[in-house]
């Protein structure tokens, strides 16, 4: 299984693949995830990998080659489309956030993104930010997300519950479990 | 049980199975992790140091004093590094000594490309390089005892994706070591002329006993499914080679890279009719098998640049084209790393920008003021480089250009490598104006510690490296210290310094947006009022908050800290800063 994460930097990327990687761990999978670290992590593109099954070689994924790509912007949704396998499925944060050019005026933010991707391959569009806000946190966003990955991956449900219990500070776990329901119920 | 651990974490975890008793290390991406990681052990004495030079010294003397010592670095702290290292090529070891390397293949986060492998053969140093988390572990502890045995020190290289991939490690325990006697012996340790010229001779002695480990060493491996195609390969690029072929070709995997082997290259070569030697950046494995006579496919069928993925691999060997994919059809913007909002950075080359100075500058988050739509910055090299630079600028083009020029450079590279600049344009009768930025962290490498700060990287309090005594006490006798976020003071500053004919410094002082103390001291939102006259002042800030809806300007509360910045720029006060 092939998994890429891609958002702006910032945006809680790395918790979603560590996370996700721990869940494929239980499940008795070979992974690898692959992080960014650095420079790029200062509000630029950043993509993560995550690829379990029997066997795992190589940490990255190549176009074409990603099952699933969960995107937290959704400009970085269309970024990664590229690499999504044919079959494959986009899920993605509608939420816009401006990328330097087109703060400057250099270019225009892409239009009607999410009709272009929906047109071409296999998109579950959501709103997590809104979803974040329900759940008490508008940082929650990445476990809303979380939840929307653990239904679209042929997992055990309470495998994810205990990794991210495992993986979220106490005081704040309240408000992710309710942000990991509201995705996973989307 | 199995953990999923970060190639850095598990060159930690290694160290610590290792019995190692030091670490001491300057951060860089891609090796921060490591000495990150170490500070979870409590047996093992670990710093942030200076520089990288300084680093691998304190790690010598702890080898030498008998005790196992590692240091990281990224791959070009390893230049800092280099005059140290020849040497203890030449003295040896007591205790094990390690020094881990990281090469930034794609240049993630770096201002070069270069192969650190090149040192290895250079200063006649072994190297090993791990593919994988488990390796990393495995291979680190293996360096300390090939240390020992060897009297040597030991390279472990990584990359990128070697350090910053987590995959799956098995714990062990800790294996004691104790103290190696301390003997007094300069004829190995003092390295005088009289002295070094016989540890030569052991060096070139032990090239040829290692020569003859790597020949059968179990770090080198032959995998031979009786393909007709052979590989040669190390590190991640092994596992790209794994995956893209399979069982379709045969492998010999190198661990151990520094030296090569003549005679398994050869054996492996000759069971194929076609060799390929899978590398990046540079032929550094492949020179080595044309020099040995074997004819191998590299370079001509792979590049020199960047990363490689298995598909690339697959094209080149298989001739099999990579998946289909779906292309975007459209030109999209790019999203470059930016400054984040709050930025104390951003206020320096708000001020820089508007008086239209040239700018020497300097690596670390400030270099991101050379991007739209600040662009400042009209040099980058190399750490330091910020200061003795401009030095040399204003030499050749004379008073009038030093007046419409100054220097940045963030606190850590300060105190990394620039106090030396400064002290040569006090020697040398310059009279450049310096800015250090003192954000009270390392920002660029994911906020350590550092001698300006006040804390170890234990969190300890320690003293505190005064600025303002440091550049007093070398001969600057202006130094002045202000907020980069009062920008109309900050001007003013800056206009008066740079029209001195003696040197200065400026010290702009305001912490890191991301520092924890200041994400409780930033709170709420900026707003626009309806007093907004639409100038677009506020948005030559390049604050990724700030930005057009339509021809109105708006701030994005999911991005914006309330840091009060653009409050200060706007001309009609139609910003409003909520408590
Ligand atoms: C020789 C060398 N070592 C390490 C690095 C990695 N590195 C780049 S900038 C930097 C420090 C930046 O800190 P500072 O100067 O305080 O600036 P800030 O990022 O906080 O603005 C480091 C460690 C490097 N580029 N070169």
């Amino acid at each position: 299984m092939n998994i890429m994460i891609v958002g702006v930097g910032g945006q809680g990327t790395l918790l979603a693949s560590r996370i996700l990687g721990n869940v494929a761990i239980k499940m008795d999978y070979d992974v690898k995830v692959s992080e960014v670290h650095g420079m790029s992590q200062r509000g630029g593109s950043v993509v993560t990998y995550v690829k379990y099954g029997e066997k795992v070689y190589s940490p990255i994924i190549d176009r074409g080659e990603a099952d699933i790509i969960l995107a937290f912007e959704i400009l970085e949704a269309y970024r990664a489309m590229p690499y999504l396998k044919k079959g494959g499925k986009i899920i993605a944060n509608t939420q816009q956030m401006n990328p330097m050019p087109v703060i400057t005026g250099a270019m225009e933010y892409p239009k009607d993104i999410e009709k272009k991707l929906s047109e071409r391959i296999d998109l579950q569009a959501v709103d997590a930010l809104a979803a974040a806000k329900e759940a008490g946190n508008l940082k929650a966003v990445n476990v809303v997300l979380i939840g929307l990955l653990a239904k679209s991956t042929d997992t055990d449900k309470q495998i994810w519950l205990n990794t991210i219990k495992e993986t979220v500070p106490e005081k704040l776990l309240d408000v992710n479990l309710k942000a990991f329901e509201i995705g996973y119920n989307m | 049980m199995k953990k999923l651990m970060l190639g850095n974490a598990a060159v930690a975890r290694g160290a610590y199975e290792a019995g190692v008793r030091v670490v001491s290390s300057y951060p860089g991406t891609p090796s921060t992790e490591i000495t990150e990681n170490i500070v979870k052990y409590d047996d093992i004495y670990v710093e942030w140091a200076p520089n990288e030079k300084v680093a691998a010294e304190v790690a010598i003397g702890a080898s030498i004093a008998g005790g196992r010592a590692m240091s990281c670095m990224k791959h070009v702290g390893l230049n800092v590094m280099a005059d140290s290292v020849f040497t203890v090529s030449y003295t040896g070891v007591n205790g094990g000594l390690v020094l881990c390397v990281a090469d930034d293949q794609g240049m993630h986060s770096s201002q070069n490309e270069q192969d650190s492998r090149h040192y290895a053969k250079a200063s006649k140093i072994m190297m090993l390089e791990p593919s994988d988390s488990s390796e990393c572990k495995k291979f680190t502890k293996q360096a300390y005892s090939l240390s020992e045995e060897f009297d040597t020190p030991v390279f472990l290289r990584l990359s990128t994706r070697v350090s910053h991939s987590q995959s799956l490690v098995e714990e062990e325990e800790r294996t004691e070591q104790p103290l190696k006697d301390y003997e007094k012996n300069p004829q190995k340790y003092v390295m005088m002329p009289g002295n070094a010229i016989h540890r030569h001779v052991v060096v070139e002695e032990r090239m040829k006993k290692l020569a003859e480990f790597a020949e059968t060493t179990e770090l080198n491996s032959v995998e031979d499914n009786g393909s007709e195609i052979g590989v040669i390969a190390s590190g991640i690029a092994y596992m790209y080679a794994k995956e893209a072929l399979g069982d379709r070709v045969n492998y010999l995997k190198l661990g151990m890279i520094y030296p090569l082997p003549e005679k398994l290259i050869q054996d492996f070569a000759a069971k194929c009719c076609k060799v390929y030697v899978i590398e990046e950046l540079d032929p550094f494995i492949e020179e080595h098998c044309k020099a040995i006579g074997i004819d191998v496919i590299g370079k001509d069928a792979f590049t020199l640049l960047g990363e490689y993925t298995p598909s690339m691999i697959k094209e080149a060997v298989l001739g099999e084209a990579p998946a289909e994919f779906e292309a975007i059809e459209e030109n999209i913007p790019i999203r470059p790393p930016v400054m984040c909002a709050g930025c104390p950075h951003r206020g320096v080359f708000y001020v820089l920008k508007k008086l239209g100075l040239t700018v020497s500058g300097d690596i670390g988050c400030y270099t991101l003021g050379a991007a739209a739509p600040l662009q400042s910055i009209d040099t980058t090299i190399c750490m330091g480089a910020s200061v003795s630079a401009a030095h040399g600028m204003s030499k050749v083009r004379g008073a009038e250009f030093n007046k419409k020029l100054v220097s940045v450079i963030g606190d850590s590279t300060f105190m990394h490598s620039g106090i030396t600049g400064l002290v040569d344009i006090v020697y040398n009768k310059g009279n450049n104006t310096i800015i250090i930025l003192d954000n009270s962290i390392t920002g660029m490498t994911g906020h350590q510690d550092n001698p300006t700060t006040g804390y170890t990287i234990r969190k300890e309090p320690t003293k505190q490296v005064n600025l303002i005594t440091l550049c007093k006490s070398i001969g600057i006798e202006h130094v002045t210290v202000a907020d980069p976020f009062d920008v109309k003071l900050f001007e003013r500053i800056v206009k008066e310094e740079t029209e001195r004919d003696e040197p200065s410094v400026i010290i702009a002082q305001r912490p890191c947006a991301l520092l924890p103390n200041m994400r409780k001291t930033y709170t709420g939102h900026c707003t626009i009022t309806d007093k907004c006259k639409k100038c677009k002042m506020c948005m030559k800030l390049g604050c990724p908050a700030i930005s057009l809806d339509g021809d109105a300007v708006k701030i994005d509360t999911t991005q914006c800290n309330g840091c009060g910045l653009c409050v200060n720029v706007c001309p009609f006060e139609a910003i409003e800063q909520e408590d």
